[in-house]
C-alpha cells in the first residue's frame, strides 16, 4: 500500500464514473471548497467525465489566493525592513501587492527565503543570531497547527529572533458566509480534506443541517473525487443532507486533537480579510496573549502604504464561485503564470492557475462532456487516470 | 497549500523522525503526531505529519471501489 497509485487506476474510476452516470438525475451544482481538489479535478479530467447533470464550481481554499493585498503589503513592507529576514512558503513570493511582490523585494536587496518549512525557518533563526527572522503565517486549520507548534519549539528551544505574521483563515466559518450571501446556490460540498484531517467531520455538520446541503469530505487522488462525487449524489437522490467522509485513511471524524490543542493553545480567533470577500469576524487567526512577544506585527513598526487593488483582475469574484477565469478579460491575455496579476494565476491551487494549465480549449469547461458511456473522454484520457 | 504526501516512518528520533517520500529520506516533525510508529504511513504536510493513514480503512475504501467496478462490468 502506497497511497498514491492505488488511488488512481483507470478501471476502478470507470466503475465510479458509471456508477455516478446510473445514478444522477437531478440537476446539481456541487462547489470544491479547497484548491488541491480544483488541480485534482482540472489534472485528471474530472468535469468532463461527469454526466451534464452535476456542474462544478470552485470554492476559496486556496490560502495563497485569498490573501488580501493590504497584508501582502505588510510582508512586504517587513521584509524592508533592516536586519529582517522573512521566511515564506514558495507560492507566495510572486504575488503581486500594491506596489510590489516579495520577489521584487527580493531582487531589490531584501532577505527573503523560501522554506519548505518552519522547521527550515527556526533552523534560520538558530543560525543567525543578530537577525529577526520572520515567517510569513499564511495557511487554513492545516497548516495552523504546524506554525503552532514552530512557536512553541521556539520557546523550547530559547529563540529568540523568531517572528510569525499570521495571516491563518479558518474554513468552515468562510463558508458559512458564502452560503449566507446567497450569491452562489450549491446542492454538495466537497469539504477539504487536509483541513478536516485536523479539524475532523464536524465543524461542517452546520451546513448540513442548517442549510441542507449534502457534504462529504474528500481526498486528493481521482477515486477520491469520484467517490465523493457519487456520494454526494447519492444523498441528493435520497433527498438526505449529512456530513460523510470519502477520506476514511487520512480523516476521523474527531480530526487530530494533538494538532488542535496545540493550534488553540498558540492561536485565538480574529477578523481577518479574505480577497474578494473583506473583513469577516473570527475567520482569522491571532497569537494569543501569552506568546506576544512572537507576533511581527506588535514586534515591528509595519508601514505598508495605501493598498491599491489591480485593474480588471476578478480574483474576487472566481474565489466565491461566482465567476470563472474565462470571464476574467485577462485571463490568458494579461494574466499568465509567466506574469501574474491576481493570486489565483500565482498560486499552484489557484484556480486561474488549473484553467490555464489543464483547461486546454475547453477551458475545464462543460463543452467537454459528456463522454460516451465505456469511453473516457479525450481530456482524461490524456491526464491518465492510472 | 494544504497539499500533504504520504511518507513512510523509517527512524524516530526525539520529536523528529526519518520518512521516505516517493525514494527520497526527509526529517519530518512528529509534534502532532505523538503516536506515530516506524513502519507508519504519515501524511506530511509543510514537514510535519498531520495525521497516520489508516491502512484497514484505505484496504477498505479500494474493496468497496473494486465490488463498485465489478458490478459495473455484470451490468454492462
Amino acid at each position: 500500500m502506497k497511497y498514491i497509485s492505488e488511488f488512481r487506476c483507470s478501471e476502478l474510476a470507470e466503475g465510479l464514473i458509471h456508477q455516478i452516470h446510473r445514478k444522477s438525475k437531478t440537476p446539481a451544482r456541487f462547489m470544491e471548497f479547497c484548491g488541491g481538489h480544483t488541480v485534482t479535478i482540472f489534472k485528471f479530467g474530472i468535469r468532463q467525465v461527469l454526466p451534464k447533470t452535476i456542474e462544478m464550481v470552485s470554492g476559496p481554499g486556496c490560502p495563497v489566493c485569498v490573501t488580501a493585498t493590504a497584508d501582502l503589503d505588510k510582508a512586504i513592507a517587513l521584509a524592508q525592513i533592516p536586519n529582517v529576514i522573512i521566511t515564506t512558503f514558495g507560492d507566495m513570493l510572486k504575488v503581486p501587492g500594491s506596489r510590489s511582490s516579495l520577489q521584487k523585494a527580493k531582487a531589490d536587496g531584501a532577505d527573503v527565503r523560501m522554506v519548505y518549512s518552519t522547521m527550515d525557518a527556526l533552523k534560520i533563526a538558530e543560525d543567525n543570531p543578530s537577525k529577526s527572522v520572520v515567517f510569513l503565517g499564511i495557511g487554513f486549520e492545516t497548516t495552523a497547527p504546524t506554525i503552532a507548534a514552530s512557536v512553541l519549539q521556539a520557546e523550547v528551544q530559547g529563540i529568540k529572533n523568531y517572528y510569525v505574521l499570521s495571516m491563518h483563515k479558518l474554513c468552515p466559518p468562510i463558508i458559512r458566509t458564502i452560503l449566507d450571501s446567497g450569491e452562489v446556490k450549491l446542492h454538495g460540498l466537497i469539504c477539504p480534506g487536509h483541513v478536516s484531517a485536523i479539524i475532523g467531520s464536524h465543524p461542517w455538520d452546520f451546513i448540513a443541517q442548517n442549510y441542507h446541503i449534502p457534504c462529504v469530505v474528500s481526498g486528493f487522488e481521482p477515486l477520491d473525487i469520484l467517490q465523493c462525487v457519487d456520494m454526494l449524489v447519492t444523498q441528493i437522490e435520497n433527498g438526505e443532507s449529512k456530513v460523510e467522509i470519502a477520506y476514511k485513511r487520512g480523516v476521523r471524524p474527531e480530526g487530530n486533537q494533538q494538532a488542535l490543542k496545540l493550534m488553540d493553545k498558540v492561536f485565538e480567533t480574529c477578523p481577518a480579510h479574505w480577497r474578494g470577500i473583506g473583513e469577516i469576524a473570527a475567520t482569522g487567526l491571532k497569537l494569543r496573549k501569552q506568546y506576544q512577544r512572537f507576533d511581527a506585527e506588535l514586534a515591528f513598526e509595519i508601514e505598508p502604504g495605501p493598498t491599491c487593488e489591480p485593474n480588471g483582475c476578478i480574483c474576487g469574484e472566481v474565489l466565491r464561485g461566482v465567476k470563472t477565469p474565462l470571464d476574467c478579460h485577462l485571463f490568458r491575455k494579461v494574466c499568465t503564470p509567466q506574469s501574474p496579476v491576481g493570486p489565483c494565476m500565482v498560486s499552484s491551487e489557484g484556480s486561474c492557475s488549473a484553467y490555464y494549465l489543464y483547461g486546454g480549449d475547453f477551458g475545464g469547461q462543460d463543452s467537454a462532456r459528456p463522454r460516451q458511456r465505456g469511453k473516457a473522454s479525450s481530456r482524461a484520457d490524456k491526464a491518465k487516470l492510472c | 497549500m494544504c497539499l500533504a504526501i504520504p511518507a513512510l516512518i523509517k527512524s524516530i528520533e526525539g520529536k523528529e523522525a526519518d520518512a521516505e517520500i516517493g525514494g527520497v529520506t526527509r526529517r519530518i516533525s512528529l509534534w502532532l503526531t505523538p503516536e506515530a510508529k516506524v513502519g507508519d504511513y504519515v501524511l506530511i504536510h509543510t514537514g510535519y505529519a498531520i495525521n497516520v493513514l489508516d491502512k484497514e480503512e484505505a484496504e477498505e475504501t479500494l474493496k468497496l471501489f473494486e465490488e463498485i467496478a465489478q458490478f459495473d462490468e455484470v451490468e454492462g
